[in-house]
């Protein structure tokens, strides 16, 4: 690298950055200097090895390329619904007995309590087996894959199971030519994702199957695909950070597909009926679409060596896992408990650990980094409007720019804060808020409670460290 | 007791998040066991029963809060009045201004002063003054490094390697990187760190020694003169393994600085390569240049054309002496070498005849050096903790041998402790032991001033001195105190105030410490001589 001519120091007026002793900072101001002061802490946890590594990368010119490319193509991203498929038939490498999960990959022993109950109701619902006992002894023979859905250019919320037979969104980026899948939302209470098994709850997977997507998958025909972004964004401007908030974007959703399902012709009207009351009775029916649009955007994204740009942020219940732009890897840290408010009857004490692939959200700049849009949320925690507004800010220091497609009204319409990069993270020690769901640590008991967690450091250490080692040295 | 109570708030709604933050809220009040706040549909009175929270599922009433509340019988009252409370107040918050997020790195601060750049006409960020722990300090000074700032490192216990690694980057674009250990730097004016108010002037300093370039700075400014920068290269610089990297863009830098006429170089005897190559440069720069390697031979730095200073006060009178702004100041200071036999003698006088050795308690670890090399020939039994020349290490420096100077700055000293002149209170303990022993006739002393000493080093000393000269004195002895202030009357102390107090405690003070170092000497020889009435 070729040296830049920099004038010395000693012909500019002096201007300091001060990092340490704040006595310093103020003697320099004391003699008409200018000093400013930073609350500085030990960068990575105070892992000296982390700290230097991620020194060495600050302002690495192949890096910052690498992220300007890989910035851009998750910009440039028009995810849009172009249909509702099997996943078995549309997901890439879904052939023979597979189940997908949420978070980085986990063996079945280690899985917590609401994966575990929600990939035995899968094989129910598959028929791999006729009851909890066989299914169990099915999943420890080995015999059926466990995957990261996410390996599968897929995400799904809370347990995030997907088998081969369920229903799948497909999303397709036009600008990109990479599709992302989603499983349906069941709504709230006794259902898979929460890890619950039972005859209701596999009987409305097998109805969701049967008629709900047919009748979806014809009303899309019959719109020619609908454009999520603009859809998106609207929902943002009505309230909604599209991760624990859709109400908005539900029924926005519910509008498009009502009116063209009825108009058409080649629906049935009970199918029809059962499908958009189905709908309008959950207000999260959005959630599972807004991950795919957010997945789409992202696996833009993907696979620009050295990029420190995040591509996904997910947990299997366990683990808290991160992706960057730049490799396949996983970078994983314990996944933290999730501060919040709970439901009647339930505490701290009940609640599973953070879950989901919903941090797709966040990941993509919407969810907890769009709080600003929807200041209910910071309630969750205890926090008022204000809150919102600088969670939504302190994440501009963590990311590469704003996304101009999703705009916030209470920041004078400036973009959302997105594409993390892990460096800033790791340098600043300003965690990734995300707004998430509480599951019960129990298999089946469902949603406990909702709040706001923070992505671990300790996966970003380890991410930056890997970035690291895999960059040529300077000459 | 426990007791369990029930209360619909009539036609009053709120959203489920703000129930469940009332509920915890109130689950929160002493005594209270359980707290739940719903709107009262069937479904979420079915959900209270199934939850257990309800016995049986009262008339539903949806535009009604209902809440149920168990715990101490008292408890559970209280927290009903604090509901009822709550769920009236108004929601106004007051329209406190957006905070603004605490910088917590370089990268943040920069971008908030260019976010900042049409509100304020300030200049962009050009040096990172670090001063963190010193495992977390390279890394740091790498990132401020790569963002184009210059970068000054107070801190210690920073690798070889990594002061390698950090000044290699910056040589190859003209940034500075003062340090590690680097204690005092002036730049265009503003001290840093641990530094004096000096006029400006024409003298442009580099130190691999903090309390050098003090000295030096502080006596340029007493004897008229004034410097442009004190750049500070911190203590390794000049090793073999880091080259003199920092030291050779410093000097570059003032080269090129027309505000500088004299350039003055103060460190240790650098590695025999290093020497080379900086001399050479020196030579060649077209400016006179002032080298005070202290302890090195006047020819080797001679045979460059440069001018050699054996002290750092002579460093200062030679560098004002070549300042086209200054020199006909200089020398003014020259009396206090022609009286110094005389007041030498006055002093030896008031000793008894046993007391023949001189002991050294030094904050400033470069005044120990440049004392050590000045008195090796003249005591030649004299040991330290920082030997040089041919004079050895202490073996034990809690046990002063019979000449002794400590820099009690040292590691062993500050472990745990602060710095001797952040808080010089802490050499008045072994002040009093040295003044206690018989055979002691002189305590040598110095008092450093400046933004980030003590605010009154002289009034540290004071109650120590009086003690000692009291005990003294009943053993019918006298101790001198010898000793010089390191400041200017800029300085926060001020200089006249803090010799004022040490003359009103009987310290005997010279202007610089090599004037200390060399009345110590005139005493000794004094004291040693066969006196005359004897």
């Amino acid at each position: 690298m070729s040296a830049k001519p920099v004038p010395a120091l000693t012909q500019q007026p002096l201007s300091v950055i001060n990092i340490g002793l704040s006595g310093f900072g103020q003697t320099i101001r004391d003699c008409g200097g200018s000093a400013c002061d930073l609350r500085w802490q030990p960068p990575a946890e105070g892992d000296a090895e982390a700290g230097w590594a991620l020194a060495r990368l600050i302002a690495d010119e192949r890096i910052d390329a690498a992220n300007r490319t890989a910035y851009g193509r998750y910009l440039a991203s028009q995810p849009v619904l172009t249909g509702v498929g099997v996943a078995g038939d549309v997901i890439p490498g879904m052939s023979g007995r597979i189940i997908l999960h949420s978070g980085p990959p986990i063996a079945w022993p280690d899985m917590c309590g609401p994966q575990q109950g929600a990939i035995l109701g899968a094989v129910l619902f598959e028929a791999w087996a006729s009851d909890i006992g066989a299914a169990r002894r099915l999943i420890e023979s080995g015999e059926v894959r466990l995957e990261p859905c996410h390996h599968h250019a897929a995400v799904g919320p809370m347990a995030g199971i997907i088998s081969p037979s369920m229903p799948v969104w497909i999303v397709s980026n036009t600008a990109g030519g990479n599709v992302a899948y989603c499983n349906m939302n069941e709504g709230l209470g006794r259902v898979l994702r929460f890890g619950a098994n039972d005859a209701e709850v596999i009987d409305r997977l097998r109805w969701m199957a049967k008629t709900l997507a047919p009748t979806l998958a014809l009303i899309i025909d019959e719109l020619g695909g609908l454009d999520l972004k603009p859809l998106m964004a609207q929902a943002l401007h009505m309230g909604d950070e599209v991760h624990n908030r859709n109400v908005a974007a539900s029924m926005l959703l519910l509008r498009k597909l009502s009116t063209a399902g009825l108009r058409s012709t080649r629906l049935e009207r009970g199918a029809l009926a059962e499908t958009l009351s189905f709908i309008a009775a959950n207000d999260h029916f959005f959630l599972n679409l807004s991950m795919a649009a957010c997945k789409a955007m992202l696996d833009a994204a993907q696979g620009v060596p050295h990029s420190t740009l995040l591509t996904a942020m997910a947990r299997n219940g366990v683990e808290f896992g991160i992706r960057l732009a730049g490799s396949d890897d996983w970078f994983t840290a314990p996944a933290p408990f999730v501060d919040g408010l709970f439901f009647p009857g339930y505490g701290p004490a009940d609640a599973a650990r953070d879950l989901g692939d919903s941090a797709i959200t966040e990941t993509a700049g919407v969810g907890g980094f769009a709080m600003a849009a929807s200041p209910a949320i910071v309630q969750f925690v205890g926090g008022s409007a204000r809150d919102a507004l600088a969670n939504t800010r302190r994440m501009l220091h963590v990311t590469l720019g704003q996304n101009g497609a999703f705009t916030l009204p209470a920041l004078d319409f400036t973009g959302t804060p997105a594409g993390i990069d892990a460096r800033r993270v790791l340098d600043s020690g300003i965690r990734p808020v995300i707004n998430t769901g509480i599951a019960h640590k129990e298999a089946g008991v469902g949603q406990v409670g909702a709040g706001i967690t923070h992505a671990p450091l300790a996966c970003f250490a380890k991410a930056v460290l890997a970035v690291a080692r895999n960059l040529p040295e300077e000459n | 007791m426990t007791d369990v109570v029930t209360r619909f708030f009539p036609n009053l709604y709120r959203d489920s998040v703000a129930l469940m933050q009332l509920s915890a809220r109130l689950a929160r009040l002493p005594g209270v066991a359980q707290a739940s706040a719903q709107m009262a549909t069937r479904a979420n009175l079915e959900l209270m029963k199934s939850a257990g929270v309800l016995d049986s599922v009262p008339e539903p009433r949806p535009n009604d809060i209902f809440l149920v509340l168990s715990g101490e019988a008292d408890a559970v009252d209280d927290a009903l009045r604090t509901a009822a409370g709550w769920l009236d107040e108004k929601a106004a918050r007051g329209d406190e201004e957006a905070q603004q997020e605490p910088l917590r790195s370089i990268q943040m601060a920069i971008e908030r002063a260019g976010a900042n750049e049409g509100e304020t006409e300030g200049q962009a960020a050009n040096l990172a003054l670090i001063s963190t722990p010193g495992d977390y300090a390279a890394a740091e000074a790498m990132k401020a490094l790569r963002l184009g700032l210059n970068v000054m490192i107070f801190s210690d216990n920073v690798s070889v390697e990594a002061e390698v690694a950090l000044k290699r980057y910056a040589r190859e674009r003209n940034l500075l990187v003062m340090g590690p250990d680097c204690g005092t730097s002036i730049i265009n004016g503003i001290p840093l760190a641990f530094a004096n108010v000096v006029k400006r002037g024409d003298i442009g300093l580099i130190g691999a020694s903090g309390t050098g370039l003090q000295q030096v700075s502080c006596l340029i400014d007493h004897y008229g003169g004034g410097i442009t920068h004190a750049i500070g290269t911190g203590g390794h610089d000049l090793s073999a393994a880091v080259g003199g990297l920092t030291m050779l863009t410093a000097f570059e830098q003032l080269a090129g600085d027309p505000a500088t006429r004299v350039i003055v170089l103060v460190s240790k005897p650098p590695a025999a390569v290093v020497a080379e190559t900086l001399l050479r440069a020196a030579q060649h720069c077209g400016k006179p240049v002032v080298v005070c390697f202290l302890g090195a031979s006047a020819d080797s730095i001679r045979a460059f054309a440069l001018t050699p200073a054996d002290t750092l006060e002579d460093a200062a009178r030679q560098a004002v002496r070549l300042s086209p702004s200054a020199s006909a100041m200089a020398g003014a200071d020259a009396p206090e070498a022609s009286d110094r036999a005389q007041r030498a003698r006055r002093l030896a006088a008031q000793l008894r005849p046993e007391q023949r050795h001189l002991r050294g308690l030094y904050t400033g670890g470069t005044f120990c050096y440049e004392a050590v090399l000045m008195l090796q020939e003249a005591l030649p039994g004299l040991r330290s903790n920082t030997p040089a020349g041919s004079v050895g290490r202490i073996a034990d420096v809690w046990t002063s041998h019979s000449d002794t100077l400590l820099d009690l700055g040292d590691d062993e000293f500050t472990r745990g402790r602060p710095h001797p002149m952040i808080d010089p209170g802490l050499r008045n303990e072994r002040l009093l032991a040295e003044a206690a022993d018989p055979g002691v006739a002189i305590v040598l002393l110095d008092f450093v001033l400046g933004y980030g000493a003590h605010p009154d080093p002289a009034g540290q000393i004071v109650p120590a001195l009086r003690a000692a000269r009291q005990a003294a004195s009943q053993a019918g002895r006298t101790v001198l105190f010898i000793g010089h202030v390191c400041g200017t009357d800029g300085d926060p102390q001020g200089l006249s105030e803090q010799c004022q107090t040490l003359a009103a405690a009987g310290v005997e003070l010279a202007a610089s410490n090599a004037g200390a170092v060399a009345l110590c000497r005139a005493v000794l020889e004094a004291a040693r001589a066969p006196r005359s009435g004897d």
